[in-house]
């Protein structure tokens, strides 16, 4: 089945003839018809817009003329992300409704390689979440055991590429939206540095730490996802013009020599004892492949998340204030004036994490507590960040657990706090802007898939994706996949 | 307790957030937790340290001041909740009340 392909695996059929983009589309739609009422992970399909992009990829292949590795290639992205003509909601029903008139930087990037888009896929409302069960329309099951979480924010797209109904997908990092459900469900996912993607067209969440970024099978193809996305784009001030290096090409290279650190504060009482057993076998792996290993501190760790949860509140609060009902999306009818509008729109049309970040922002940056809460919070933030500067002159990257746990049961943590928890082991990593990656590392006794964390230097995504390459190469993890049927 | 009832009325009208009462109640418990969880950092001695803003250095990017089309007017208002002809509509902003 093509559906089982890698974007390397089908982009080698299409060129040898061996199979069209349209019969991978086609393929794809059916094993979404098929197989999406269980896992739940596709808010809108846009079949004729696929099969009509498939034919275009058709001819350029019957003429010779391919774009790239994407060409042809059937994706999914996340509905945080604008596209022309086709419904965004955010996971939000304050947007629902909304057909956005132009298409974010990533998902033109993608276009422009020829990649065929499938749809939108499932998220936390305004990627706000850890498990997908705070998107307003329903929640996405985890492939690997359908009583599960697949993760979040970026659930849809964890669960899609698991299941095989997308050869890859784009979601958003803030917090640890990518790795984490990545580690769920056994992909491949890769937060850039920030500043590496370009963030223009993403419905902003915290803008000093969103970052677009891929889920995929394995690791050459999230090196072909990020190389399509990669680059300064002048819609996004914050988007660095520094070069893009050949990502799949970096990947041979192998870890010999290569110094892993190994973070003590990463291995901590909570951490699940199976997590921990396939995470040091890991690193026993990469030993084994010819990196050194050495202990590294970073002693501010269990700061990152209470500081996050004051930086991340305190930019949605700001962030969402412009979904009030004027010009696109929800408006509650019947307000007595203008500011009874705003505050009912908002009210019916916000979940309840939602209103609860806001309402945290809002008072962490009211009079009078800025200074304890979110001033505190940021130089909290340069502290985590010269942590891992400090870690990175002695090492190359650094190895971690991804989650604390494998994936939970839904509506198994109802305590907001416990909730937040989860990405204790990503949030560092958003704080200080550096790129991280979540690789397919074991499985528990329930069958439940591990994910192994790489973490980098800014803007050096390329070891990473090699160290995971190398590990990768080493391990049988990808050969298996969930017991899904119709 | 660090968070009270008139400060959840008040932040939620600086939120602009209509929440009903059961909400403001559970929104007070869980915020006051959130909030007793994040005091953790009181421990930390942050003097001296300087605020980070953005984890890149960023200063202020200028484009070129060149004009470019933009959106179409229509396909701007294409998704108002309420529009009269070429203007988001809105209630009244004038004569808008002031009580509490």
């Amino acid at each position: 089945m093509l559906t089982d392909l890698t974007i390397h695996e089908l982009g080698a059929r299409f060129r040898l003839g061996d199979a069209t983009p349209t019969q991978a589309a086609r393929e794809y739609l059916a094993r979404i018809a098929a197989l999406d009422p269980k896992v739940k992970a596709y808010l809108t399909v846009t079949g004729e817009a696929a099969l009509a992009r498939a034919a275009e990829a058709d001819a350029r292949f019957k003429s010779g003329a391919s774009l790239g590795p994407l060409d042809g290639v059937p994706l999914g992205v996340k509905d945080v992300f604008c596209t022309r003509g086709v419904r965004t909601t955010c996971g939000s029903k304050i947007l629902e409704g909304f057909v956005p008139p132009y298409d974010a930087t990533v998902v033109a990037r993608l276009v422009r390689a020829g990649a065929v888009i499938l749809g939108k896929l499932n998220m936390d409302e305004f990627a706000m979440g850890s498990s997908t069960e705070n998107s307003a329309y329903f929640t996405t099951r985890n492939p690997w055991d359908l009583s599960r979480v697949p993760g979040g924010s970026s659930g849809g797209s964890a669960a899609a590429v698991a299941a095989d109904l997308a050869a890859a997908t784009l979601g958003t990092d803030t917090g640890g939206s990518i790795r984490q459900p990545a580690a769920f469900c056994g992909n491949v996912g890769l937060k850039p540095t920030y500043g590496r993607v370009s963030r223009f067209g993403l419905v902003a969440f915290a803008s000093s730490l969103d970052q677009v970024g891929p889920f995929a099978k394995d690791v050459l193809d999230a090196a072909l996802m990020l190389q399509a996305i990669a680059g300064h784009d002048p819609l996004d001030s914050t988007s660095a013009a520094i070069p893009v290096p050949d990502y799949a090409a970096e990947l041979s290279r192998g870890v010999q020599g290569l110094r892993v650190g190994i973070p003590a504060e990463y291995f901590i009482e909570g951490l699940d004892a199976e997590v921990e057993a396939a995470v040091r076998a890991a690193i026993e792996t990469l030993k084994g492949l010819g990196a050194k290993t050495e202990s590294v501190s970073l002693p501010h760790t269990e700061y990152g998340l209470a500081a996050y949860y004051l930086i991340a509140p305190a930019e949605c609060s700001s962030n969402l204030a412009r979904y009030d009902g004027v010009k696109y999306g929800l408006r509650v009818p019947g307000a007595r004036d203008l500011i009874d509008m705003y505050s009912r729109t908002r009210g019916a049309g916000f979940g309840a994490e939602v209103k609860r970040r806001v309402m945290l922002g809002t008072y962490a940056l009211s009079a009078g507590y800025y200074d304890a809460y979110y001033g505190k919070a940021q130089k909290v933030r340069t502290l985590v960040q010269r942590d891992f500067q400090r870690a990175f002159e002695r090492v190359d990257v650094i190895v971690a657990p991804t989650t604390p746990s494998a994936a939970f049961k839904m509506g198994e943590k109802e305590d907001p706090l416990s909730m937040y928890l989860n990405d204790v082991f990503t949030i560092p990593v958003n704080l200080a802007g550096l790129p991280g990656l979540s690789v397919p590392a074991g499985f528990t006794k329930a069958g439940l898939p591990i994910g192994l964390q790489v973490i980098g230097k800014a803007f050096d995504e390329a070891t990473l994706l090699r160290t995971a390459k190398a590990y990768e190469a080493a391990t049988t993890w990808r050969e298996r996949k969930p017991g899904l049927t119709a | 307790m660090k968070i009270t009832m008139k400060e959840v009325d008040h932040v939620a009208r600086l939120a602009r957030l209509a929440l009903s009462d059961a909400e403001k109640e559970r929104m007070r418990r869980e915020l006051d937790g959130i909030l007793s969880y994040i005091d953790k950092l009181r421990a930390l001695d942050t003097e001296g340290v300087p605020p980070t803003s953005h984890a890149v250095p960023m200063t202020n990017v200028m484009r070129e001041d060149e004009p470019a089309p933009s959106l179409p007017q229509a396909d701007m208002l294409a998704n108002a909740p309420d529009r009269s002809g070429e203007f988001f509509r809105v209630p009244r902003i004038i004569e808008e009340s002031i009580e509490e």
